[in-house]
């Protein structure tokens, strides 16, 4: 018994050494963007499962705050330059080759208008009740014929494999980055917004179009888009070179 | 004379759990920071000494990841503890009902005799039975957190998001008061009943 005891202690040190190494080992592992490569590759799994369980008819809903609520404002990168709203144009890069092309509020705001209202969720925990309205990113696409890889028409709905896999937007100075996988791009609440709360955007919250996309986290929200493209590679994500989570759907 | 007292399943999976818990709990810390919004729950000095703030997505990878193993050792557990006579040893019935007040009055020394203590006693089964429905509910508001519109109606279930959030750092504070009561009464037990966590056998 005694031996007995003392093999079972030896085998518990014996395991808390182990995990103990395991663990700093995993954190001595060169970084993948921002975090150890061991954590990334979780991450990405991660990613890759919820991916898989995302269904489009989930909605993320909540009732609208009274209009004119200011919408509480978080992070400024990307909107330090002055930006002249009358002047605003957005650049479209199709990701075929072909050179980009520009189109304005005034374009926008011709195609069917959208609303949504959503509790809106940042990464660092908080959440508030927000609507939006705008034109349905999916409209958006369908309109311009944007997406497509195989260069074909829309017609009524293509199968995803058919659809670039990803989406980036960018600010028009470039220093704030998103990419999006395509599937959440065309959820029915993912919307290129020009009103919040009943209002017109404010330069704040990233006049004059921001995307509102209510099935990821505030990160992902980028505000004052100055371009827009599609890619078959995952392009830069701001927050996630950062070490966050790529995916960061909810 | 030896008897055996805990199977070796068990003794493993109960310190397993020992590292999983405690990073699984100091991740959790790293994410609250970032929004720390029960008001004056952790002051400043304690953010400070223990370096939690600016970490949020290391506290997030660390979580995501640890995350799976921690829901696998809890499964595990829960499966053999059911379909083992574990279960009969561990979860409350009448008679622990009926102990429950003399066995907690006897442990503060007000009462004299102790009453039947069994492989866990009155108190044991209601405190190891509490801290097994508290993990299961840290993981359940886990996930209404982590995907509350793909999970909805487990987001809804724990009456929406905000309020998830907040049976998620309730359940992490009434476990560390279960943590810090449970090494206190270990300690008070002494080294026979310690030995046969690690080594399986009492004398």
């Amino acid at each position: 018994m005694k031996k007995r005891t003392i093999i079972s202690f030896s085998l518990l040190f014996l395991f808390f050494a182990v995990f103990a190494l395991a663990y700093s080992w995993a954190w001595r592992q060169p970084e993948l963007e921002g975090v150890p490569a061991p954590f990334r590759t979780v991450l990405e799994w991660n990613g890759k499962i919820w991916a898989m369980l995302y269904h489009p008819t989930r909605l993320s809903e909540a009732p609208a705050p009274a209009p004119g609520k200011a919408p509480r404002v978080n992070g400024d990168i990307g909107l330090e330059e002055e930006i002249d709203l009358a002047h605003w144009k957005m650049q479209v890069d199709r990701g075929d080759g072909s050179a980009p092309f520009t189109v304005t509020m005034a374009d926008l705001r011709a195609l069917p208008r959208a609303d949504t209202a959503t509790n809106f969720k940042c990464i660092e925990g908080w959440s508030e009740e927000m609507s939006f309205a705008g034109v349905r990113f999916s409209d958006f696409l369908k309109f311009y014929g944007l997406g497509i890889r195989s260069g074909k028409n829309w017609g009524a709905n293509p199968p995803l494999e058919e659809l670039y896999p990803y989406v980036g937007l960018e600010t028009p100075d470039g220093q704030y980055y998103v990419s999006i996988d395509m599937a959440s791009m065309l959820h029915p609440q993912t919307l290129l917004a020009f009103e919040m709360n009943g209002q017109p955007l404010s330069q704040d919250n990233g006049a004059p179009l921001r995307l509102a996309i209510p099935v990821k986290y505030g990160i992902k929200n980028l505000k004052r888009i100055g371009k827009i493209f599609f890619s078959s590679r995952r392009p830069r994500d701001y927050w996630a070179e950062q070490g966050y989570d790529w995916f960061s759907g909810l | 004379m030896a008897h055996e007292k805990h199977p070796l399943w068990l003794r493993c999976l109960h310190w397993l759990n020992v590292p999983l818990l405690a990073l699984m709990a100091w991740s959790g810390l790293l994410i609250y920071w970032s929004n720390d919004v029960y008001p004056g729950f952790f002051p400043e000095w304690f953010y400070r000494i223990f370096s939690i703030d600016h970490r949020l997505a290391e506290g997030m990878a660390i979580h995501f990841t640890l995350a799976w193993p921690f829901v696998i050792n809890g499964a595990l557990y829960l499966t053999l503890m059911l379909f083992t006579k574990h279960r009969r040893e561990l979860l409350p019935d009448a008679e622990a009902a009926r102990n429950l007040k003399p066995t907690i009055l006897h442990d503060l020394g007000l009462h004299a005799h102790a009453p039947p203590q069994g492989k866990f006693n009155a108190a044991q089964r209601f405190a190891y039975t509490g801290a097994i429905v508290l993990g299961f509910l840290q993981v359940a508001s886990g996930f209404a957190i982590y995907k509350p519109v793909q999970l909805h109606w487990l987001a809804s279930l724990f009456g929406g998001y905000e309020t998830a959030r907040f049976i998620h750092f309730a359940c992490l504070i009434l476990l560390f008061l279960f943590v810090l009561m449970h090494v206190a009464q270990v300690i008070r037990a002494g080294w026979n009943n310690f030995r046969a966590m690690v080594a399986g056998f009492e004398e």
